[in-house]
């Protein structure tokens, strides 16, 4: 799932939950579940430092991933 | 086109007899023309001073050519090109004019790779020329090395016909684009490993987002060979599939630095890669192929970098944001239903309230009118009421006989009683009744 799906599926629970009265047990079901997105997407907001890498095609026509010293 | 195709090679060795040696260093025109005056004063027996020692057509166009060839340099020359053909055999044949002369050219096919496009009648063009004479014709013509038109007339129409077939096969159809992704979690970077592009992207998306992964994919960005492997790179980065966007570009360069990204081959491989693409060709005035077929055109890779990936503290106020709405809207569907049962409540309460008082009211009526209609009230207005030993009331004088006893119901008591005497009065049960 994909940071973007995820802030568009809350978006789109947030308007649910804006837009009528909905049964409370689906209210709270649907806040679960978009708190549940929102832990997933802030946790692609953690602090790190950008890393360089360099792609090697293999012989065999794998990939690896290489440090890279910019 | 018969000559030029059949053309005879150039001698290995120097035809005999000739005028003078042509392995002989070149020298200035004058000097050489000097010398050839000085050579056919001092030997009038050589070839061609007499009707018996007279030169062969062929003999004499070579020597032409040997001189020609030897007192012109290779030069460059401007004119309109007129006549142009391109052969089967992949020479070009055509003439170079000016407003008063012209000359032959010929551009053999080894010679053409580095023009992009097939020159047209009328354009102006410079190119790089070696005078000579075609031998079979008897011809002065200019062997033709290189050519660029005047303007990059040739760069541009070969990017037109390129641009043409890439949007007739639908590669440029705004529907194509593609959504960068929001926050990729890794970036490869398609350009020169020790380049200044890579050294800017790189910067900013520390800057920007340094949760994001750079991942460098190093191809030639220029010279010989720069297309190909720039499109072997794309390939490879479709088929890895294991990043969320690529961004292909160089830093500034002249026209011809970023040639490479005009090529239709990168654009095609560009137009087929399944990562969403961003082009960063630093050149603010040309757009290339590849910017056309892209998902994202940025001017320099800088750009490019800020295109790819958010400022990762706007990202989080973004998310906060999220949080703070997502809480708003289930607090408020809480609240709406508190709300309805407040008023339910309050409903409850006032029903019961009224239900209660009318049923009081309806109570304390009932009670007034029982009130009213008891035998009691009589009594205490004065009356009294008579009735047997078994209770029943004697209302008439009928009821009594002389001897009878009874009971006087009073307002505080009863009083024993004993019938002396009947009267029946009609008058009297009249008011009885």
């Amino acid at each position: 799932m994909s940071y973007e799906s995820d802030l568009a599926r809350i978006e789109d629970i947030v308007g649910e939950l804006e837009r009528s009265e909905i049964p409370l047990d689906d209210a709270l079901r649907l806040f679960e579940e978009g708190i549940q997105r929102l832990r997933t997407a802030s946790a692609a907001l953690v602090q790190a430092e950008a890393r360089v890498r360099k792609l090697i095609e293999d012989t065999d026509g794998g990939f690896t991933l290489a440090d890279f010293e910019s | 086109m018969k000559r030029g195709s059949r053309r005879p090679a150039p001698p290995k060795e120097p035809l005999e007899p000739q005028l003078f040696p042509v392995s002989e260093p070149l020298r200035p025109y004058t000097q050489r023309a000097v010398t050839v005056a000085a050579v056919a004063v001092s030997l009038p027996a050589i070839p061609g001073a007499s009707p018996e020692s007279a030169l062969s057509i062929e003999q004499l166009t070579q020597q032409a050519r040997l001189v020609v060839e030897g007192a012109f340099p290779r030069l460059w020359i401007h004119g309109e090109i007129t006549d142009f053909k391109s052969h089967r055999n992949g020479h070009w044949y055509f003439c170079l004019r000016g407003p008063a002369a012209q000359i032959r050219c010929v551009m053999w096919s080894r010679d053409q790779r580095g023009v992009p496009a097939l020159p047209e009648d009328g354009m102006q063009v410079v190119a790089l020329s070696q005078l000579t004479v075609y031998p079979a014709r008897g011809d002065l013509q200019c062997t033709i090395y290189s050519l660029d038109a005047v303007g990059d007339g040739l760069w541009r129409k070969a990017l037109e016909q390129a641009t043409e077939r890439l949007r007739a096969d639908g590669l440029l159809e705004p529907s194509r684009k593609r959504a960068l992704p929001r926050l990729p979690r890794r970036v490869a970077v398609i350009t020169s490993p020790d380049g200044a592009a890579l050294r800017d992207i790189i910067s900013v998306m520390r800057r920007r987002c340094p949760t994001v992964e750079i991942v460098l994919v190093p191809a030639k960005v220029q010279g010989e060979g720069a297309p190909a492997d720039l499109a072997r790179a794309i390939e490879s980065v479709g088929r890895w599939g294991d990043v969320d966007t690529l961004i292909i570009g160089r830093g500034g360069g002249g026209r011809e630095d970023l040639w490479a990204f005009n090529s239709e081959m990168v654009a095609r491989a560009l137009a087929a890669c399944s990562i969403p693409t961003i082009s960063a060709v630093g050149h603010e005035v040309d757009i290339t192929l590849c910017d056309l077929v892209a998902d994202h055109r940025a001017a320099t890779p800088s750009a490019a970098a800020e295109a790819a990936v958010p400022v990762l503290a706007e990202a989080r106020a973004e998310a906060f944001a999220m949080l703070v709405a997502l809480r708003g809207a289930l607090l408020r569907q809480v609240q709406k239903r508190r709300d309805r049962l407040d008023r339910a409540a309050h409903d409850i309460r006032t029903g019961a309230e009224r239900d209660a008082e009318r049923r009081s009211a309806r109570l304390s009526a009932v009670a007034g009118r029982l009130h009213a209609l008891s035998p009691l009230a009589v009594l205490a207005r004065g009356y009294a009421v008579a009735r047997d030993s078994s209770g029943a009331t004697l209302g008439s004088v009928s009821d009594f006989s002389v001897a009878l006893d009874f009971d006087l119901l009073l307002r505080d008591g009863t009083v024993r009683a004993t019938t002396r005497a009947v009267h029946p009065e009609p008058r009297m049960a009249d008011e009885g009744q």
